[in-house]
């Protein structure tokens, strides 16, 4: 009987629509998310080009003055004579392509190879963060949440006020401190192919105040999706309260979790800066720090570029995530 | 109104013990950065020949040792919390300013006026921040100055947002429509009858933005593109430290502990504030 309804359902015209109606409202939203992205990332782009054009003291500002006419052949070379408009249009241009423009001060690389160089490394150690902030976070709230104003709940809370005051640059030193210089299971810094403990002791830094704040979060939105009527009811269907927790409150507390996500990711970016300079590794986050000190513009800029883009793409990932969590909004997607 | 609420939420307050024990620590810490310099034998940037790199307690005078350059560790905190604190406290102000005065007059007129306002406040909040900040710090050159003018551009965003969510709910009350009826302008119907009514939600925010401010100059600090020598700030006496890591470890546990001591305080006098002043969560 129900299979045969759910045939009929299927076979349908209407409900055949409808099935491929939600689908192409996923689509739709994402492809409306990516269209309003866009004016967002021309925006970054038009700024952070304003800015540095604006900055006192140019790329070949060095310790000795150049020979102006070896200065003006220079600034001919990198295209830096012509006007700011020229050069905007120019710099556009060549972003369609995937040309990020020469790095003015490493001479022999474009920005675009830079960035391809550094990218991989700062992705492996943002997932790995974001991984272990939600891997560790999430379950540390939940029990918390369950034995409340217990043994475990005071240790997590404690942790998670702690992790929030700690910065992250306070953070690496010490784990440096503890796993590095006293106990020596970990390199100090460095980076050498092949050798993935490299990378523990900066995933670790990077992600403990993010676990901090997932936890916290997490404990507080499940203690408030406990009290809700609909857990009640699924307590008084008799179900087991592991399958109340797991399936019927857990999903629902994760909401606040999900938002957070997009916060989570430009946090785990701001501080894998920290942690690559600190830890010496060769990722996009420490040129930009290189760039920005040696005025390095179209470096700076394409690396600011690409975390713009970086985190608009997170965001997307998160609202999509966000929506396939909360039924009203999958509601709303259909109509 | 406000008098009454401001009395029982200070009393809330002095009920939470740990929040008055925050607000002491750092009326302390706000009198050492102020007197305490005055009081010690050395000035920050004085260099002691004999005592280079000392450990705390064992040389005379300095307190909590020296750094590898013989300057008093103490001293040097004192400094840069002092720098830290200022510039957190003026970036707190100007956000302050900026947001509450952009958040009131968008809630307050509605509409399209608050449409425009807030899309503007939604375009900047969908930069990436941090990078601004770098790139501006870039721009006009590393100091104290500009950090402020780079964490206050953002700053304010969040502020006008809780602001105008506020004046917006403000706006349909009676007290509004008679000082409308009354003839009042826009200008004194949001100075005297709109702000007032939004000072909790505003103090809340303003005390949880300062320990934000302190770890963005810190961070920026870390970095090397924000506070330079020979002026401290807690950022870059974080950094000397962490390149002591082995030697001194002292030189990353004094300002560390310092930083953490007055963001944590911060953070919970804010979250304690909110407590008291939001009747909701009663």
């Amino acid at each position: 009987m129900r299979l045969a309804r759910a045939a009929a359902t299927v076979l349908q015209p209407d409900g055949a629509m409808r099935y491929k109606c939600r689908r192409m409202t996923t689509l739709a939203f994402v492809l409306r998310r990516l269209l309003g992205a866009i004016p967002t990332l021309v925006l970054v782009i038009a700024l952070s080009f304003m800015l540095t054009r604006l900055a006192p003291g140019g790329p070949f500002d060095e310790e000795q003055a150049l020979p102006p006419e070896i200065r003006a052949n220079l600034e001919a070379a990198y295209g830096l004579d012509e006007s700011a408009v020229v050069q905007f249009g120019r710099y556009l241009r060549g972003l369609l392509h995937g040309d990020f423009g020469p790095s003015f001060k490493f001479r022999d690389f474009t920005v675009g190879e830079l960035i391809a160089d550094g990218l991989p490394v700062s992705l492996g150690l943002g997932a790995g963060a974001m991984l272990l902030a939600l891997g560790f976070g999430i379950p540390a709230g939940v029990l918390a949440a369950l034995s409340r104003r217990g043994l475990a709940d005071r240790l997590v809370m404690a942790f998670a006020i702690a992790g929030i005051s700690i910065p992250v640059f306070v953070v690496a030193p010490l784990l440096t401190l503890v796993f590095a210089l006293w106990l020596r299971w970990l390199p100090v810094a460095g980076w050498f192919p092949g050798r993935p403990s490299d990378i523990v002791l900066p995933i670790v830094a990077l992600a403990l105040p993010v676990i901090a704040f997932v936890a916290r979060l997490t404990r507080g939105s499940l203690l408030e999706v406990l009290r809700a009527p609909w857990i009640r009811a699924a307590r008084a269907r008799g179900l087991a309260e592991r399958a109340v927790i797991l399936r019927h409150a857990l999903p629902a507390a994760l909401l606040p979790v999900v938002s957070y996500a997009g916060p989570a990711a430009a946090a785990v970016l701001a501080g894998s800066l920290v942690v690559e300079t600190y830890f010496g590794l060769p990722g996009m986050g420490r040129h930009l720090v290189q760039g920005a000190l040696n005025r390095d513009y179209t470096l700076v800029m394409g690396m600011v570029i690409v975390y713009a883009a970086l985190m608009i793409a997170f965001n997307l990932l998160a609202d999509l995530a966000y929506a396939a969590l909360d039924p009203r909004i999958r509601r709303e997607h259909v109509q | 109104m406000t008098l009454g609420l401001g009395r029982e939420a200070l009393d809330a307050l002095r009920r939470d013990r740990t929040a008055v024990v925050c607000l002491l620590v750092l009326g302390l810490l706000v009198l050492a950065t102020l007197a305490g310099p005055a009081l010690l034998d050395y000035r920050e940037d004085e260099i002691d020949w004999s005592h280079m790199a000392a450990p705390p307690f064992e040389a005379p005078g300095h307190w909590l040792g020296t750094d590898r350059l013989g300057r008093d560790l103490l001293v040097r905190t004192l400094h840069g919390l002092r720098i830290s604190l200022a510039i957190a406290l003026a970036a707190t102000l100007v956000s302050l300013v900026i947001g509450v005065a952009w958040g009131a007059l968008a809630g307050f007129r509605r509409g399209r006026t608050d449409a425009w306002m807030m899309r503007f406040v939604d375009v900047l909040y969908s930069l990436p921040q941090v990078f601004f900040v770098i790139i501006l710090t870039v721009v006009f050159g590393r100091g104290p100055f500009t950090i402020l003018v780079a964490i206050g551009a953002f700053g304010w965003l969040t502020m006008a947002r809780i602001v105008r969510g506020q004046a917006l709910a403000l706006r349909d009350r009676e007290f509004i429509d008679a000082a409308i009826v009354g003839g009042a302008s826009t200008a004194r119907i949001l100075a005297r009858h709109v702000v007032p009514n939004l000072l909790g939600p505003v103090i809340v925010y303003a005390t949880l933005t300062l320990p934000q401010v302190i770890l963005v100059e810190s961070f920026l600090s870390f970095l090397g593109i924000g506070i330079q020598e020979p002026l401290a700030s807690l950022g870059n006496l974080v950094a000397d430290g962490a390149a002591e890591l082995e030697t001194a470890p002292w030189m990353l546990a004094v300002p560390a502990a310092c930083l953490m001591l007055v963001v944590f305080c911060f953070n919970f006098l804010g979250d304690s504030l909110r407590d008291a002043l939001d009747p909701r969560d009663r």
